[in-house]
C-alpha cells in the first residue's frame, strides 16, 4: 500500500512544475509506468483522489498508461516484448535474459492544464 | 480557459532516487559493501542477519545494520547482541523504507569504518521494490515455508534483486518444499541470480554465504 506515497510523490512533482504558470488548473495527469513497477492502478486511483484533496490537483483526471516488458535477446540480436512478468524468457528462442530495456518506469508523462493567466491577458 | 499540455517526463520518485544516488557516491566513497535485505514479514530476516553479522564479526569485519519495522526495537535489540553497532527505524505505518530515512538514520556514523553495512528492510514484497536506497546488492529472501511459488508472484521484488537466499532449510524436509521448483521459479523471474540455501539455525549455507559477501566487497566496495 505504498500507492499513497507515490501519489503525494506525483503531487510535489506535478505542483513544481506549475511555477511558470500561476494559477493554472490541472485536468489531467499522465503516467508511464512499467508493467515491473509493482503499482496497483485500483489502489493508485483510490489513493489518487484522497491524496490530491486540497491541492492543485484536486478533481484531475489520472491516465496511467501501462507499458510492457522489453529484453534484449542476444541470440536474437533484438528487443522482445513479453507478455507478461511471469517468465523473462524470449518468446523467439526461450533464452532468458535480464538485459531490461522496458518495464521498470515510474514517471509522469504530462499534464493538461487550463491556464487562467492566457485568459486574462 | 485555454487548455495546454505540458510534458514532464521525471521520474515519480525522482526525488528519492536523488537522494538514493547521492548515498550510493557516499557509500562508494566510504569503501562500505551496502546490502537491502528484503522479505515477507517471517521470513527470517533478522534471524538470517544475526548470523550474518556474528560470523562477519568473527572474520574481523567491521559491520552496522540498519532495520526497519513499523514499529518497535525489538529487532535493533535482537541484532545489537552481536556486538555491532544498530539502529532501528521505525516508519510508524509507512511499508517500505526510503533513501531519506536512510539517510536521516546514518547521521553520526563514520562510513569509512564500515566494512558492510546491511539494511534490513520493512516486511513487505511490494513496496520496497520502489524505494531505491543506493544499496550495491538487493536480497530477496524466501523461507521454506512460505511457498515455492511466491518469485512468481511477487515478480518484481525477485526480478529486481541481485541475490537470493531461501532460509530455514532445516525446515525444508516437514514442509515438504520444492526445492527444485523453487529454484526453477526464481531463475524464470530472474535468470542467472546467486541462490543461497540457508539456515539460521543450523548455519547451513553459511560459509558460502559469506564468503560471497567477501568477494563482492574486494570486487564492488
Amino acid at each position: 500500500m505504498h500507492e499513497l506515497s507515490i501519489v503525494a510523490s506525483i503531487v510535489d512533482s506535478v505542483t513544481e512544475s506549475l511555477a511558470p504558470y500561476p494559477g493554472a488548473q490541472v485536468k489531467e495527469v499522465r503516467l508511464r509506468v512499467g508493467a515491473l513497477s509493482s503499482i496497483v492502478q485500483e489502489s493508485l486511483d483510490f489513493c489518487y483522489g484522497i491524496g490530491t484533496d486540497g491541492t492543485a490537483l484536486q478533481g484531475s483526471r489520472l491516465v496511467v498508461d501501462i507499458l510492457p516488458v522489453i529484453i534484449h535477446c542476444k541470440p536474437c540480436d533484438r528487443d522482445v516484448t513479453l507478455d507478461g512478468v511471469q517468465s523473462f524468457r524470449c518468446p523467439l528462442c526461450g533464452e532468458p535474459s535480464m538485459d531490461l530495456r522496458q518495464g521498470r518506469e515510474m514517471d509522469i508523462d504530462s499534464i493538461e492544464i487550463e491556464d487562467e493567466a492566457e485568459v486574462k491577458a | 480557459m485555454t487548455t495546454r499540455i505540458v510534458e514532464l517526463r521525471r521520474g515519480i520518485l525522482k526525488k528519492n532516487d536523488e537522494l538514493a544516488a547521492g548515498l550510493r557516491d557516499r557509500y562508494t566513497t566510504a569503501g562500505v559493501l551496502v546490502l537491502n535485505l528484503v522479505s515477507s514479514p517471517g521470513t527470517g530476516k533478522t534471524a538470517f542477519l544475526e548470523r550474518t553479522l556474528t560470523g562477519l564479526k568473527a572474520h574481523g569485519a567491521r559491520v552496522a545494520a540498519l532495520v526497519g519495522d513499523l514499529e518497535t526495537d525489538n529487532d535493533a535489540r535482537r541484532l545489537a547482541s552481536s556486538g555491532a553497532p544498530v539502529r532501528q527505524i521505525n516508519t510508524h505505518g509507512i511499508c517500505h523504507l526510503d533513501a531519506e530515512m536512510i539517510s536521516h538514520h546514518l547521521d553520526g556514523w563514520e562510513l569509512a569504518d564500515l566494512d558492510y553495512l546491511f539494511i534490513e528492510n520493512v516486511g513487505n514484497l511490494v513496496c520496497p521494490s520502489s524505494y531505491d536506497l543506493g544499496e550495491k546488492i538487493r536480497v530477496a529472501l524466501l523461507s521454506v515455508t512460505e511457498g515455492e511459488d511466491k518469485p512468481l508472484k511477487y515478480p518484481t521484488m525477485f526480478n529486481s534483486a541481485d541475490a537470493a537466499v531461501l532460509t530455514k532449510i532445516d525446515l525444508a524436509v516437514p514442509c515438504e518444499f520444492n526445492r527444485a521448483e523453487a529454484i526453477k521459479n526464481i531463475n524464470e523471474i530472474r535468470p542467472g541470480i546467486r541462490i543461497f540455501e540457508t539456515s539460521a539455525k543450523t548455519g547451513a549455507g553459511m560459509d558460502e554465504w559469506l564468503a560471497y559477501l567477501a568477494e563482492e566487497r574486494a570486487r564492488r566496495a
